[in-house]
């Protein structure tokens, strides 16, 4: 099986640690509890998005779907690239991709808290024998033009999950307000597992042998490669063009589904690709992003490029809205 | 006598806007009752708060308001009565009052008969008024953020709100908010006591309801329970003492519903960190107490306040969680102060081009260049500081903000500058350099200590006395409460700067200072003019604040020639470390009656003076010896030739009551000068020179301080 193939030098844990790590949920079983929760409460699985986004708010699983009257509830992980956050694999607990747990209730049910905690001792957590508080933590997105309010979620004091109560996106006021639930999935495992660098975070254990795979197994020579790449050998300019020439796509995308949405019947209206606009539009953001971990934002160009992208995000928010409108009034 | 009760519960409110959220609902519930007549003249009104509640209860409430007799008066008698028979304008009023056409009677008043009646109308019942009311008085609390949850968005509050108690003793109030309707169940802490709700049988039985259900809801109870926790928590550590942090005390005691305290440690190693680093770690961003020894050394522990309370079991996993956290905040800082060494400070002015200081202001590298010409300009205002010290003016101001690009800065923005002037040190660079740097910032309220050496000040007062000249050049302009460039503050730490610093107060002036930041002051008059009217503002405040001074010696001082300085040619100016000095001498001399006769006196000459302008009569600058006839105007131009030198004298040495008695001694000459010189005489000539006089001698003595705005103040204030 390639990858995880055992090799005789491969770092087991033993079991003397000095933490409660002997119940402790590996990686991909905290993911699977919290989507089973999840999923027993009501909510679509989806899977992560396939194109590159900064977080899981950015998939249109959340982006798109908090548009609009409709009720939607889903959970997803999505892996979310941050360029700049790369340290090589050097950092004990800065990635440049980390993995996010994204829960959307649209609208969230009166017990949406208490939901959280439940999920929490889902995945093991005995509030009882933990110290957990809810502090401000408003949440604010410029590149796509949405805010909401809410807390970062304290377990022993560590940030484990951001509570937010979405009130605009794409520059739309948000009715109904969807809550957006979003858990760390790295920092919980590395607590869960009480171990102090994420790279020796338990990433699965064979039933059948006890041998274990862990985190920087799987993922080590990812954060080394991109870091080089996205810190050293991206090429700038080849990088401006890419945005440029996805902004120019996803503008055009949006010019004609504005005139489509007006002229089109029924048939046409549902065929406008507002959701390959979007696509695009998420690219232009992952460039963005890119850039900038290669110091190549000027301080005058970031204010203008981050306009840019945030005139996309809002354009595909728009038309989105449109096209549910038009359809639902058909 | 009847109690109320009003709770509400809400998910987490943010713990810094818990306090005056807490003081306005109590207000607003006492406000409503007393307008509604449902206050007894005893009572008593106590509000509590918890993360997830909004309580007050009010003692002395009326069940009923008082039935009241009201007096209505209606159409004139002429109106409603034709011929002694009641027309249908009578019976139509009548009927408006509740009462029958027969019992309506006359009422005289100025305009003459109108009928009237009188009603009885019947006080409500307290739980309809309070039922009908205080929807809108809880709707009416100001938030400084506030979020819509609820579909078609009919409200807009801090939190979602999750239940109401209104209970007027045992009797529930309805009151209906957001959705919730009210009643006797509220809620206690979420972990140790669960879901289940708690019953609240009356008022009286809130506070200890609650608390059986794990909730302190009075916030000084928990204020105490947490400083006396981390007090005996720190007894358990020979010789220790917990940092004192009242702004963090109060942020826990928001944080929590039933406080404990957790003492835990860290490995000895991290003590090399610097202090500062650590405490902002432990302190900004996990909300831990350092502890320190006698010596104030640090000691290798923290102290968490918890939400919860646990067993031994518990406790152990808690620490050893919270521990966990702050290590890795450690490695992070340690990770981040290693990384950052690899490009000294003085290899990252350049990399200040990508930093932006304001959108429209350009980057901190332009910033950079701007301070230094400003501290060019000021350094040569302090008398030989330039010549003898530019190499590390220059390397303090240059190097001043170059840890906006480090990683430290970059995680820890509290510490911006506090990091540079750390990197200085370790870097090798001029102590002088490092302090100035670590101290640029400073003071960041009116209690912060100020910038403590000559570079320090010097590179404090440049950095804002240009950031507060170029938002104004953009009209970024404070107004009202809106200052979100602190410039205000900005300001005002000039000023503290300027009076305060010993090594600049006796010889740097606010002139010089504003120059050095728009040095092409010519052009732009306007901008300075509007720089140094924000600047005396604030000096005026400053003196009434922190010097003590009445507002009318701060505003005599304001417009003294000494401040305004309309010469500023070197050896004119004086430091601002006299003017406030000479401000409190005043203050303290205003009462006596030598000050306020001399006042009189010479608001009385401002007066002729103001006259005679608005008369379009233009005297020369100063009178003539030769036109002067009057032994009484002579004195007093001799008088006023001696005081002048008395005053310029003094003030630069410090002997600020000399100056008051010097102007004082002004009393007798201007009297005999008024009682024996007529000024506007027809000889233009005459009138003219001792219209000269007058000038100079209320200027001389302006100087000083404008002496007319302390005419007013009576001699026993």
């Amino acid at each position: 099986m390639g990858v995880f193939d055992a090799r005789p030098d491969t770092k087991l844990k033993t079991a003397t640690s000095s933490a409660p790590t002997k119940s402790a949920l590996t990686f991909q079983e905290l993911l699977f509890e919290l989507q089973r929760f999840w999923a027993a409460r009501g909510c679509i699985l989806q899977q992560p998005y396939d194109v590159e986004v900064g977080a899981g708010t950015m998939s249109p699983e959340t982006f798109l779907r908090v548009l609009g009257p409709k009720p939607y509830s889903v959970a997803y992980a999505q892996p979310s690239r941050r360029p700049a956050d790369g340290r090589y694999g050097e950092n004990p607990n800065r990635l440049f991709k980390h993995t996010q747990l994204q829960v959307i209730l649209k609208p969230p049910p009166q017990n949406v808290q208490e939901l959280y905690l439940e999920s929490l001792a889902a995945i093991g957590v005995d509030l009882h024998q933990h110290d957990i508080k809810f502090e401000e933590d408003n949440w604010e997105s410029p590149t796509l033009g949405a805010w909401g309010i809410g807390w970062q979620v304290m377990l022993d004091g560590l940030e484990i999950t951001q509570f937010t109560y979405f009130q605009q996106c794409g520059g739309i006021d948000l009715d109904p307000i969807t809550a957006e639930i979003t858990y760390g999935l790295e920092r919980i495992a590395a607590f869960l597992q009480d171990v102090d660098s994420i790279y020796d975070i338990i990433w699965m254990r064979d039933v059948k042998t006890g041998r274990e795979v862990t985190y920087g197994e799987v993922r080590l020579a990812e954060e080394v490669q991109f870091s080089v790449y996205n810190f050293e050998q991206a090429d700038v300019e080849k990088l401006w063009q890419h945005l440029d020439l996805y902004e120019a796509e996803c503008k055009a995308l949006l010019e004609n589904a504005v005139a489509s949405l007006k002229n089109g019947d029924t048939t046409a209206r549902s065929r406008v690709p507002v959701l390959a606009a979007f696509d695009l539009c998420l690219k232009c953001s992952h460039l963005f992003n890119l850039l900038d971990a290669r110091g190549a934002i000027s301080v005058t160009e970031r204010v203008g490029v981050i306009a840019r992208i945030r005139a996309l995000a809002v354009g595909v928010a728009k038309v989105y809205v449109a096209q549910r409108e038009a359809l639902a009034a058909a | 006598m009847s109690a109320f009760l009003l709770e509400i519960g809400l998910e987490e409110i943010p713990a810094r806007m818990i306090a005056a959220a807490q003081k306005e609902l109590a207000e607003r519930v006492e406000k409503l009752l007393t307008r509604e007549r449902l206050l007894a003249a005893a009572h008593r009104v106590q509000s509590y708060s918890t993360p997830r509640r909004l309580a007050v209860v009010v003692e002395g409430v009326l069940a009923q308001q008082p039935d009241v007799q009201e007096e209505l008066v209606g159409p004139s008698r002429k109106v409603a009565y034709k011929d002694g028979m009641p027309t249908p304008a009578a019976v139509a009023f009548a009927k408006k009052a509740g009462v029958e056409v027969t019992a309506l009677k006359t009422v005289t008043n100025a305009k003459g008969e109108y009928i009237g009646a009188t009603v009885e109308r019947e006080g409500k019942r307290a739980a309809d008024v309070l039922a009908a009311e205080l929807p809108r008085e809880i709707a009416s609390l100001y938030w400084v953020k506030s979020m819509y949850w609820r579909a078609g968005k009919p409200e807009r509050f801090v939190r979602p709100v999750r239940w109401i108690v209104a209970l007027l003793d045992g009797e529930v109030v309805p009151v209906e908010f957001a959705g919730v309707q009210a009643d006797g169940l509220s809620y206690g802490h979420r972990v140790l006591y669960g879901d289940a709700p708690v019953v609240i049988s009356a008022p009286s039985a809130y506070v200890a309801a609650l608390e059986s259900a794990k909730v302190i809801v009075d916030v000084e109870a928990r204020r105490h329970k947490i400083r006396k926790d981390l007090d005996a928590a720190t007894r358990t550590l020979p010789d220790a003492r917990w940092r004192e942090n009242e702004e963090l005390v109060d942020t826990v005691t928001h944080l929590t519903e039933w406080p404990t305290v957790l003492l835990g440690s860290f490995e000895k190693e991290y003590l090399t960190l610097p202090d500062e680093i650590l405490v902002t770690v432990m302190r900004d961003h996990q909300k831990y107490f350092a502890l320190e020894d006698a010596n104030k050394k640090l000691l290798p522990n923290f102290l968490a306040v918890l939400n919860t309370e646990v067993d031994a079991a518990g406790a152990a996993i808690i620490r050893h969680g919270n521990e966990r956290v702050l290590r890795a905040r450690f490695n992070d800082a340690r990770f981040f102060w290693d990384v950052d060494q690899k490009i000294p400070l003085v290899d990252r002015v350049e990399m200040l081009k990508n930093v932006t200081f304001h959108k429209d202001l350009g980057s901190y590298w332009e910033k950079t260049q701007k301070n230094l010409k400003a501290a060019d300009y000021i350094s040569k205002n302090l008398s030989g500081y330039h010549s003898e010290e530019w190499t590390n003016i220059r390397l303090a101001v240059e190097l001043a903000k170059a840890d906006l690009t480090t990683e430290m800065v970059k995680e820890f923005t509290e510490l911006q500058g506090i990091v540079g002037g750390l990197y200085v040190r370790e870097q090798g660079l001029p102590k002088e350099v490092a302090i100035a740097i670590y101290q640029q910032y400073r003071p960041q309220s009116s209690n912060d200590e100020i910038p403590t050496t000559k570079l320090a000040a010097l590179l404090a007062i440049a950095d804002k006395i240009t950031t507060i000249t170029e938002m104004f050049k953009k009209d970024i302009v404070p107004t009202g409460s809106k200052d979100p460039f602190a410039l205000r503050r900005a300001g005002a730490g000039v000023v503290r700067i300027l009076v305060e610093n010993a090594a600049v107060r006796d010889h740097l002036h606010l002139i010089p200072v504003i120059h050095a930041a728009n040095q092409t002051m010519e052009a732009d008059k306007d901008l300075r003019f509007r720089v140094f009217a924000f600047m005396l503002d604030r000096l005026e405040f400053y003196l009434q604040e922190s010097c003590g001074v009445r507002l009318q010696v701060a505003r005599a001082v304001r417009n003294s020639g000494a401040v305004e300085a309309e010469d500023d040619s070197p050896g004119k100016l004086v430091g601002y470390g006299y003017v406030a000095g000479f401000a409190r001498v005043l203050h303290e001399q205003t009462g006596s009656p030598d000050v306020v006769a001399v006042a009189e006196l010479l608001k009385r000459a401002a007066n002729i003076q103001r006259q005679a302008r608005e008369k379009g009569i233009n005297p020369p600058d100063m009178e003539s010896p030769s036109l002067l006839h009057d032994p009484a105007e002579k004195e007093l131009a001799r008088q006023v030739t001696e005081v002048n030198a008395v005053i310029q004298k003094n003030y630069r040495e410090g002997k600020y009551n000399e100056v008051i008695s010097a102007i004082a001694s002004l009393q007798s000459p201007l009297n005999a000068f008024f009682d024996s010189v007529m000024v506007m005489v027809d000889d233009e000539k005459l009138r003219d020179n001792r219209l000269a006089l007058l000038a100079r001698t209320v200027s001389v003595v302006r100087w000083a301080a404008d002496f007319s705005e302390l005419a007013s103040i009576s001699t026993v204030a």
